[in-house]
């Protein structure tokens, strides 16, 4: 268990994080690497408190502030950091030689467990003649080695190529599972986040802007920022009109025309809220000139681009959707004037804070 | 007339001497200079060039009047000191540039992974920065070297002026060597 309060550098932010992957996830410049860096003793905050499992690493109040050598945190660098002068056999023992009292056959030993354990690790090469994969593959192995009591991993799949990430997750995983070590990983893509965090911090310009599971923060978004950040399109302004307990709706205007939505619980009549639709709930359709029904808008298509498995439109007012290919495809040739209806289902529609 | 080697060996014998005493104050200034910063660390890095721009005579004036070593005695302690000084710059330049290019997250890999300062600085920074410091203290070398041999001939220790030519043979050698050693270090 970690506990950590720090003011460092624009950056000031509470957590706790147990066993687990708990990921950190912002932008770039949001300050995932500082925070990591802090933890492990490369950087002094200004203030606050670090606790790894009842030893005090830094208390900004108390003056505590151990070296990076003995905080027992595995470090795994975005550029991977493995020596590139030693082989990944000497990399593994580096951290061993530090430990008083631990013989000569036992650390060889040590090594060739972990070159076991995250096989197939030519440990006789350097980091340069190995393959990608091997080199991550080392870097963990080399973190886990002195057993630490926590491991910050710092995004280094971002710029890894797909086949790469796949690996990388797996490695990671399996750690996970084997251990019990809190994790914190510094994650700048969602898809990370969701395939290996229990619990995801979303951090903006050294903010926690919210916590808890990856599915729950992306579903229920406290605020427009935390939305923007977690890459929410259709985002729009909107007055409650009108709440209906009994039907179970509620009736809201947007900037220029008017939705059916689900009961809003805790609001009130007049309030002022943020409105978001994910795209691919959205549902389009080239307008043939029927009289809109319950929920649907007449909208101008502005752009249509390609998305790997989908379409996605962008209409005027920055509505944005994304259909089937062939449910695009599939639309009538005639269709120049680019009129499209589209549809605000009421399920689909998400309020978050006050504008 | 047989050939007097003898100022070449001199000449090599003190600048070697002088590099190394150099040497051994300019890696852990080039060091705490690359790696720190603290007050005075500007001031201190300008101190340590100060011989780079001083013309070679008004330094010996001060480092003799410092001593209190006027009138002029000369004696190869003093000699050894003095090519030291005016060697210092051009190694703490080039060994705090060589220090500096190694990847701190290296470093820092090292601390995160149990070692101290000492250890880091032997095991990662020292064999990453091998080449840097190696040209560094080549050039170093040269530049006393150079220096002797013309101050000797000066002095008149050696007869003739033409001994001045394999002291700039073995100088040009020296810094063959240097400028390969500099462009490997590119290309690693």
């Amino acid at each position: 268990m970690i506990q950590v309060r720090i003011a460092a550098h624009g950056v000031d932010v509470e957590f706790q994080a147990g066993p687990g992957i708990t990921a950190l996830f912002g932008a770039a410049g949001a300050g995932k690497t500082l925070i990591l860096d802090a933890i492990a003793g490369f950087v002094t905050p200004t203030g606050g408190r670090i606790i790894l499992d009842d030893e005090i690493l830094f208390d900004a109040a108390s003056r505590v502030n151990v070296p990076p050598r003995r905080r027992h945190c595995g470090y795994v660098a975005r550029h991977w950091a493995l020596f590139p002068h030693m082989s990944l056999h000497d990399n593994l023992l580096f951290p061993q030689a530090g430990v008083p009292g631990l013989a000569r056959l036992e650390r060889h030993r040590r090594v060739k467990e972990m070159v076991e354990r995250f096989a197939p690790l030519d440990a006789a090469r350097r980091p340069h003649d190995v393959s990608p994969a091997q080199r991550l593959r080392a870097t963990l192995a080399r973190a886990l080695i002195g057993e630490p009591k926590l491991l910050l991993v710092d995004e280094p799949a971002a710029g890894l190529d797909m086949g790469l990430r796949v690996e990388w997750h797996k490695v990671l995983r399996m750690v996970r599972d084997e251990t019990s070590l809190p994790i914190l990983l510094a994650a700048r893509d969602l898809e990370t986040c969701f395939e290996l965090a229990g619990n995801m911090l979303l951090l903006d310009a050294g903010r926690i802007l919210q916590s808890g599971p990856p599915r729950k923060v992306l579903d229920q978004p406290l605020s427009v920022e935390a939305a923007r950040l977690l890459g929410i399109r259709n985002l729009f302004p909107a007055e409650i009109l009108a709440l209906d307990p009994g039907r179970n709706t509620s009736r809201l205007r947007l900037e220029n025309f008017e939705l059916t939505g689900p009961y809003l619980p805790g609001r009130l009549r007049g309030d002022r809220v943020w409105l978001c639709v994910e795209p691919g709930q959205l549902r389009a359709m080239p307008h043939d000139g029927a009289k809109p029904s319950m929920n649907q808008v007449a909208a101008r298509l502005e752009r249509a681009s390609q998305m790997p498995r989908a379409v996605r439109l962008e209409f005027a007012g920055g509505i944005v959707a994304e259909v089937a290919r062939p449910e695009f495809e599939q639309r009538p040739k005639d269709n120049d004037n680019k009129e499209w209806l589209v549809e605000f289902p009421p399920h689909a529609l998400r309020v978050l804070g006050c504008p | 007339m047989p050939l007097d080697w003898s100022p070449l060996w001199l000449g090599l014998r003190y600048a070697g001497l002088a590099t190394l005493l150099a040497m051994l104050v300019a890696l852990p200034l080039a060091w705490l200079l690359a790696r720190h910063r603290f007050p005075g660390s500007e001031l201190l890095d300008a101190a340590a060039n100060l011989p780079m721009v001083l013309p070679p005579a008004v330094l010996v004036y001060y480092l003799l009047a410092a001593s209190g070593r006027w009138p002029l005695r000369f004696n190869w302690h003093a000699a050894v000191a003095v090519s030291a000084v005016y060697t210092l710059p051009v190694l703490l330049r080039m060994a705090r540039a060589g220090l500096a290019a190694v990847d701190h997250s290296l470093e820092n890999a090292a601390r995160g992974l149990g070692a101290g300062e000492w250890r880091t600085f032997w095991r990662i920074t020292l064999p990453l920065a091998w080449r840097a410091l190696l040209a560094a203290l080549l050039a170093g070398f040269v530049r006393a070297f150079a220096d002797f041999g013309a101050t000797a001939i000066v002095a008149g220790s050696a007869g003739t002026a033409w001994l001045l030519l394999p002291i700039a043979a073995a100088a040009l050698a020296v810094l063959y060597i240097e400028n390969r050693l500099r462009r490997r270090q590119v290309l690693a």
